[in-house]
């Protein structure tokens, strides 16, 4: 078993038609997953690589069994976009899409609330499952199947991360971006109780960032609902306040959401906390070796 | 996105929220006008993206026109030093000329987004310990800090003005003028995209008024598209010129105060770049995102913007390619680089797709590449480099 995405996931992408939206369904396709539908307004009855387009999401569920979205239009249309995969009934939407404003992110859970949705992102590089497949951007090569959970705030920073494992010959149950914005539909908490009841998964990545106190909520959920082994680094360290490093959410503000407030936290819930990022790969391979033993 | 105190206020006036009467002056005649139009006692005060202007000696009072003039000759073209600028300072380049009002009480009220998770909601935050740093308050006495969160389907209740003013010891007329200057705030937040409206000072004037004598406005970059009247709002004379070009360019840059400069793809491993750097003994001189694509094009622009540091002393490229192939960064930062006449010494760690190829080309270029292949070494050998 995996999180998230498997042999029954059919996907549909919102803004296939654009030049984002076709490139990364084209790489998913690559990687087998199975992508049913695109929904483009007003390009309806056209296709992509046979591929077949609609003009709502509505249809793609109806005609093509669709239970997945990835979500890759522009920022001011990505909010009607979440909405109408909501109202669906699309069971996880991935949104890649960057520059959400906060104040639609908060309309955004509050629709998500009481629906039968769950929502990765945005700003965030989506979800890998390997041997199933990816809806979002991760590079094809980087992945291989096998136990770790790799969950994490950011994008090129979670492939290193993942190329790591991977190099070791340690593989990956599935590996999720949660996105870099201050407010994600999902959380760690949510992804970590995934992975925690995957018998699939033995151990599980974390990667943090400056910025709120997302680690801090999930080295207290870890503590006490989280049995598997956990390795954690978090980036910006060096980061000054009050700026926004990158991503929307990475900005340390009232003296909150500095790393050094993050890593305590994890390391008090007996968290392996890894400080140098070059490491987390021989970190996790360590703990694997000593829980097989 | 920041603007200034006086920007903030004009913006708190447009929504019926009591702001003082005054005007902005770029110059010491024209601070003598506005003392003039509005008679009686005044105050000048400097206008930066900073907090702590008082005690720098950029806030002076003012009885009469030529004193407006005198005080706003001292502050105006002023380095001020306050706690957030730096030990640099920030030239001041425009003062506001306001009236000036007696202070019977000083209160806080600030309305931010509560991002924690299954909130996800405004918050209010109102304190009677006003003028003070609220930072500060949180820390040694947290319970005079009362919070309200407002549920977003619902909006705001009047409620929950009642119960911020009775934590304020405010009386029945205050009271009322509080709900008013609440709900208004609550409007101008979420219309605007705002990420923070401090008032700090609001004040209780003499005759028992309600009165917002400073105030901060922040907002959401990501909301500012929708809003092009607070786009105009933005000073570039108070963001780093570097900073500006590099906005300019749409690469996402930051200074700082090393000497490494660095150039990374992606924001997180951009900011572990920085934090390997530390590790390995350095510095590093910013925080460069070039983006999940690097083109050419980004890569040459992101080269010029490190190298017109002149802090920097060593250059470290990071990039791990993914559907970017090596071997096409490896042509882009050989192209930047022959172009702009790089002298400063570089190590370029490329990691994922074809990168074989993308070493190949950097080793046989003929350019000053120091290669290396792990995340730690690459920040170790840069920092090595320094005054080689």
């Amino acid at each position: 078993m995996t999180i998230l995405l498997n042999e029954k996931s059919r996907v549909v992408v919102q803004g296939i038609t654009g030049s984002e939206g076709s490139f990364h369904t084209r790489e998913s396709v690559k990687m087998e997953t199975n992508v049913v539908a695109g929904v483009t307004p007003g390009k309806g009855g056209t296709d992509l690589d046979g591929i077949p387009v609609y003009n709502r999401v509505s249809d793609a569920v109806e005609k093509e069994g669709a239970n997945v979205s990835g979500i890759y239009t522009p920022a001011a249309f990505a909010p009607d976009a979440i909405f109408e995969a909501i109202e669906a009934g699309i069971g996880l939407v991935v949104c890649l899409t960057e520059g959400l404003p906060v104040a639609e992110m908060i309309k955004v859970k509050q629709a998500l609330k009481g629906s039968g949705t769950r929502m990765i992102g945005p700003n965030c590089p989506g979800i890998t499952t390997p041997g199933v497949g990816k809806v979002g951007f991760m590079p094809n090569f980087i992945h291989r199947i096998g136990n770790v959970g790799v969950v994490s705030r950011s994008g090129t920073l979670t492939y290193e991360m993942i190329w790591q494992l991977t190099g070791l010959g340690i593989g990956q149950s599935t590996s999720v971006g949660i996105g870099g914005d201050p407010i994600v539909g999902s959380g760690f908490i949510d992804i970590l109780e995934l992975f925690e009841k995957d018998p699939q998964t033995e151990a599980i990545v974390m990667i943090g960032e400056i910025g709120g106190t997302a680690e801090e909520e999930a080295a207290e959920f870890i503590q006490t609902q989280v049995t598997k082994p956990v390795v954690s680094f978090i980036a910006g360290r060096t980061a000054p306040p009050g700026r926004r490093m990158g991503h929307a959410g990475a900005i340390i503000s009232g003296g909150k959401g500095a790393a050094e407030e993050k890593f305590k936290a994890l390391e008090r819930a007996g968290v392996f906390v890894e400080k140098n990022p070059a490491e987390i790969g021989r970190r996790v391979q360590e703990i694997l070796k000593r829980s097989a033993a | 996105m920041k603007i200034h105190e006086y920007q903030a206020k004009k913006l708190l006036l447009d929504y019926g929220i009591p702001a003082p009467r005054g005007g902005v002056a770029a110059t010491p005649e024209e601070a003598r006008r506005i003392a003039g139009e509005l008679a009686g006692q005044v105050v000048v005060k400097a206008q930066i993206h900073a907090g702590g202007r008082g005690k720098g000696g950029g806030v002076k009072p003012a009885a009469a026109p030529d004193e407006a003039e005198t005080a706003a000759r001292s502050i105006l073209e002023m380095q001020l030093v306050t706690h957030q600028t730096g030990p640099e300072g920030k030239k001041v380049r425009k003062v506001l000329v306001e009236e000036a009002s007696a202070i019977r009480k000083e209160l806080y009220l600030s309305v931010v987004v509560d991002r924690s998770r299954g909130r996800e909601c405004v918050v209010f935050m109102a304190s009677e310990a006003g003028g003070m740093d609220i930072e500060q308050v949180a820390a040694t006495a947290p319970e005079k800090i009362v919070k309200c969160a407002v549920h977003p389907a619902v909006g705001f209740s009047p409620f929950q003005a009642r119960k911020l003013s009775a934590s304020l010891g405010l009386d029945a007329g205050q009271s009322r003028q509080f709900a008013e200057i609440v709900r208004n705030l609550y409007r101008l937040f979420l219309e605007k995209d705002c990420s923070l409206v401090e008032i700090n000072p609001l004040a209780i004037t003499e005759p028992g008024q309600l009165l917002a004598l400073d105030t901060k406005i922040n907002f959401d970059d990501d909301g500012l598209h929708r809003h092009p009247e607070i786009r105009e709002l933005r000073d570039p004379d108070e963001e780093d010129p570097l900073e500006v070009a590099a906005k300019n360019a749409a690469v996402n840059y930051i200074k700082l105060d090393g000497n490494v400069g660095c150039m990374v793809n992606g924001a997180g491993l951009a900011m572990t770049t920085m934090d390997l750097i530390k590790m390995a003994g350095g510095e590093p001189a910013n925080f460069l995102d070039v983006g999940g694509g690097a083109s050419a094009e980004q890569i040459e622009k992101a080269f010029r913007i490190l190298t017109s540091d002149p802090n920097v002393k060593c250059i470290l490229v990071n990039i791990f390619g993914g559907i970017l192939r090596c071997d096409r960064v490896s042509a882009g930062l050989i192209q930047a680089a022959g172009k702009i006449d790089m002298k400063l010494p570089m190590v370029v760690r490329l990691q994922g797709t074809n990168v074989e190829e993308g070493r190949r080309m950097l080793q046989e270029s003929g350019l000053r590449f120091t290669v290396a292949d792990g995340l730690y070494e690459a920040a170790q050998k840069a920092v090595s480099l320094i005054g080689s």
